[in-house]
């Protein structure tokens, strides 16, 4: 596997990762405060964070075909 | 005090869209999409700016008053992992394609991508239609805030009228140019002034964690997820936000970046700015209880703006007024101008009307069109009593399940018109029927299953395109060298 296949690889793992963790089924009768919200808010915050740093982590020239980035 | 506020802020934003208007260079390229000359600051507020409306603000802040801060998750970190996600996947490719064949609208691709012009007139009829219930969700939002913030003092018809002119004319002067850059200035203001709307209310309200704890005591449910959202309709929902690779809007503002280069910061910064503004709309809304107990129906829509009204003095509630106010012209200039080039090209330019009409008549027809349309969403929004965040889902739902006709184009060398019509005549048909059973039901999921209606119209319109293409002969090699490299 060449490198860039295997950045590939594992981006879409993370995207993949990053929808499933969206069910969060462990905080849904959870009304515990956390960082001054409600848990199930707090976690969706955080999870807004990590959805930015993925694709951050997204190389240039990934699926591009020359075009797009 | 505050009515001259908000005067003041819709006069700079027409000013904006007066001054771009000196930049035109004079063609029909650089009116509907500024020569392609949009850069990554401002193709990020805009496709934001154009994304987030009423439903934002007041729809969000409106439901989580109701259902509790469920609908975060619901809408906002699900946009935040699919939204991005799209304009990678689709919106750089689209891009790309647009740039090569020099196209100007959604429908001149898939007209071309299909071979059909017959496809491309349906698209055009079902992608106004689903636009009227997005365009009321603004014209009711903007006569809602002008009404409440000012007291009465604005009738919600006058609202509605000033706010819908007002778009029209920077609009009209500034073209798609005037638009992005209204749209930075107003994407900044609202995400400015919903952090200081947070701010300053938390503050009156003796800060978070008391306000909280008051509501928790009185409404526990609104600090879960709980049963107002079980994981089938958190699950369905998450196919929503795949309605922004259809949007005519968001569409238009893709062609008009620069480069491919223009497209990451939007990709890497938009989950951070959903959650800027998306975080005030749902903490407030739920706080909303610590003020108002008893609101219900579409008057919880208005929960944001009561606050203010309630707890800031005279000029700090014309400018978080002004702040309502952006978010929902913003998306309304966005979308009156994607409708207005469609017309224009796609119906007069196409069907050769313009061999019969000179420039300025092409230009007025597409105007009339415009204001039809508005109109008809104006004459709508003094009528319809639904609340804004079922009114928005409704019209998502039906771009998102128009986005596998889009995806088959990009990706699936084998699809083939067939396909495109089933899809969309199904995804069509569905979406009738659904809205003729749910669309009064603000609870609705599909036999009382928690799944949203979108889940099935999406997976039947992937069948549609899959099976309609399988049974039709494959497109052109002349198209597929076109389109596939």
């Amino acid at each position: 596997m060449t490198a860039g296949r295997a950045v590939r690889v594992a981006l879409y793992g993370a995207l993949a990762a990053l929808y499933a963790l969206h069910q969060d089924a462990w905080f849904r009768h959870d009304p515990r405060i956390v960082l001054g919200l409600p848990v199930g808010l707090a976690y969706h915050v955080a999870y807004c964070v990590a959805a930015s740093l993925v694709k951050l982590a997204w190389p240039a020239g990934l699926e591009t075909d020359g075009d797009a980035p | 005090m505050t009515l001259a506020v908000l005067v003041a802020y819709l006069g700079c934003v027409l000013a904006i869209g007066l001054v771009s208007h000196r930049f035109f260079r004079g063609t029909g390229e650089d009116y509907f999409l500024a020569t392609r000359t949009i850069g990554p600051f401002v193709l990020l507020m805009s496709l934001f700016g154009t994304h987030m409306t009423a439903f934002s603000l007041l729809g969000a802040s409106g439901e989580a008053y109701r259902t509790g801060i469920g609908v975060f998750a619901l809408m906002a970190s699900s946009s935040a992992l699919v939204v991005p996600a799209v304009i990678f996947f689709v919106g750089t490719r689209l891009w790309a394609v647009g740039k090569r064949h020099g196209l100007l609208t959604q429908v001149q691709y898939f007209r071309a991508r299909y071979e059909s012009d017959g496809l491309g007139l349906l698209l055009f009829v079902v992608l106004v239609a689903l636009v009227v219930p997005y365009l009321l969700i603004g014209v009711m939002g903007g006569g809602l805030t002008l009404t409440q913030i000012t007291g009465g003092q604005v009738p919600g018809w006058v609202g509605g009228l000033v706010m819908t002119a007002v778009v029209m004319a920077y609009v009209t002067a500034g073209g798609l140019r005037g638009t992005a850059w209204a749209n930075t200035f107003q994407t900044l203001v609202f995400m400015v002034l919903g952090a200081v709307t947070l701010a300053y209310l938390l503050d009156r309200l003796g800060g978070l964690g008391p306000a909280l704890e008051r509501v928790a005591a009185a409404h526990p449910e609104l600090m879960v997820r709980g049963d107002a959202v079980p994981p089938l309709k958190l699950l369905s929902y998450t196919l929503i936000p795949l309605s922004v690779g259809m949007f005519p809007h968001i569409f238009m503002h893709w062609l008009s970046a620069r480069g491919a280069a223009s497209f990451r910061l939007p990709v890497v910064a938009y989950p951070v700015c959903i959650m800027i503004v998306w975080v005030p709309s749902v903490v407030l809304g739920v706080l909303g209880h610590d003020t108002f107990d008893d609101l219900r129906g579409p008057a919880v829509n208005s929960v944001l703006i009561r606050l203010i009204e309630h707890h800031a003095p005279d000029v700090l509630a014309g400018l978080l007024g002004a702040g309502v106010l952006a978010a929902v012209m913003s998306s309304l200039d966005s979308q009156v101008l994607a409708i207005g080039n469609m017309f224009t090209q796609d119906v007069v330019r196409h069907y050769g009307f313009h061999d019969q009409m000179g420039e300025r008549q092409q230009v007025l027809a597409g105007r009339l069109f415009v204001g039809g349309v508005l109109l008809l969403t104006y004459l709508l929004s003094l009528v319809t009593p639904t609340r804004i965040f079922s009114l928005a889902v409704w019209s998502f739902s039906g771009y998102a399940a128009l986005l596998p006709v889009a995806l088959a184009a990009i990706f699936w060398r084998r699809s083939t018109r067939a396909g495109a019509y089933a899809a969309v005549v199904t995804v069509a048909v569905l979406w009738i029927w659904f809205f003729s059973v749910g669309g009064d039901d603000p609870t609705y999921t599909v036999g009382g299953t928690g799944v949203m209606p979108v889940a099935v119209m999406f997976l039947a319109s992937i069948a549609a395109v899959v099976v309609g293409s399988l049974v039709s002969r494959p497109p052109s090699e002349a198209t597929l060298a076109r389109f596939f490299r």
